[in-house]
């Protein structure tokens, strides 16, 4: 009976594709392609009574102060400041490259693969915005300074092992981290223009 | 019957379609590797804004979402058009939160419990006093790894 046996092999395969047509275009219409990106952030602990008292420890040179208000006008360190160029001014801020007495104190620490070197771990970058300012500017002031870290931390990067910060291993973006540790604080929040 | 007779003629209109299925099944195991089911229904309008410093949200299934804009159309006779917060699928204030969180988080692992992530997907238009609001509880309740919504894009001007 060999004729029967063909029969039984050769399966009509067009509906499959029809098939497999339909299952395409159901995925087609309920794929959403944007991805799930942001800035990662972490928030300060709820402080307890005690650490109340300790807030202003912290010596003004050590301080660089970001306020917004409710018009979305950026002040740094009191001056009012355009936030084309809070970049550089952050970057300046963090590293420090002359050392200036009105910028943060360095630290001597050892980092591994770098051997004893001044670390830059006692800046802080403190954000204060009002409640009525937008989240779209909010959310450009946070990604500059974030860049501003980035950069530091790339140029760093780039000098010592000749790649970019994210395509080095875990422990040299560890031993870099070190060295620029990101430092941007958020203020309790306070009500000043209203709504 | 004539037609049919003429056998160099069907020879030619017959195409061999049996590589059609793999290349559809192709494009379909493509789109369903690459499909983000949606897993609630938005009930805020939500722009988010663009930022150039941005990273991927790594493990979804230790991602919690909040979401914050002005509610849609249908819902403004109900809501008001000020921003609301929408988790999972329903409007809620801002206390509800602690307990949002203290759900999402007990559906975790044990040990996937400190790398619990909260995304904030909120609308760029929206004023910072209700996110003000939203972070205080989530300090509150302990969830301190956020990650704010944000487009890619090259520059921000």
């Amino acid at each position: 009976m060999p004729g029967s046996k063909k029969k039984l092999q050769e399966i009509n395969a067009a509906p499959m594709a029809d098939i497999a047509f339909l299952l395409l275009i159901f995925f087609l219409v309920t794929t959403t392609l944007d991805t799930d990106s942001g800035i990662m952030r972490r928030l300060p602990p709820m402080p307890r009574e005690e650490d109340m008292q300790n807030q202003d420890r912290i010596r003004e040179r050590n301080v660089f102060l970001v306020m917004i208000n409710k018009n979305n006008e950026l002040l740094v360190e009191l001056e009012p400041f355009d936030i084309t160029q809070l970049r550089e001014r952050a970057k300046e801020f963090i590293a420090n490259p002359n050392n200036d007495p009105a910028l943060p104190e360095k630290t001597m620490q050892e980092v591994p693969y770098f051997g004893t070197v001044e670390v830059c771990n006692k800046g802080v970058i403190s954000v204060q915005n009002d409640r009525g300012t937008s989240y779209k500017m909010y959310l450009q002031v946070q990604n500059e300074l974030v860049a501003a870290y980035n950069e530091l931390r790339d140029e760093l990067a780039m000098q010592k092992f000749g790649e970019r910060f994210d395509d080095l291993p875990e422990d040299q973006q560890e031993a870099i981290r070190t060295i620029y540790p990101l430092n941007i604080s958020e203020a309790e929040p306070k009500n000043v223009g209203g709504q | 019957m004539a037609r049919f007779g003429n056998k160099k003629k069907k020879e030619v209109g017959a195409i061999n379609t049996a590589s059609l299925p793999d290349i559809v099944f192709m494009l379909l195991f493509f789109f369903m590797v690459t499909t983000v089911m949606r897993e609630v229904t938005l009930k805020v309008s939500i722009k988010p804004p663009d930022a150039t410093e941005v990273k991927k949200l790594e493990n979804k299934s230790l991602v919690s979402y909040i979401y914050i804009g002005v509610p849609h159309k249908s819902f403004q006779d109900l809501y008001g058009t000020e921003p609301r917060i929408q988790l999972n699928d329903q409007f809620k204030q801002v206390r509800d939160i602690e307990e949002f969180i203290a759900q999402e988080r007990d559906q975790l692992s044990e040990a996937d419990q400190t790398k619990m992530t909260v995304s904030l997907k909120i609308d760029e238009d929206t004023r910072m006093g209700i996110v003000t609001d939203v972070k205080q509880a989530l300090r509150r309740a302990s969830a301190l790894k956020i990650n704010y919504s944000a487009r890619k894009t090259e520059s921000i001007r």
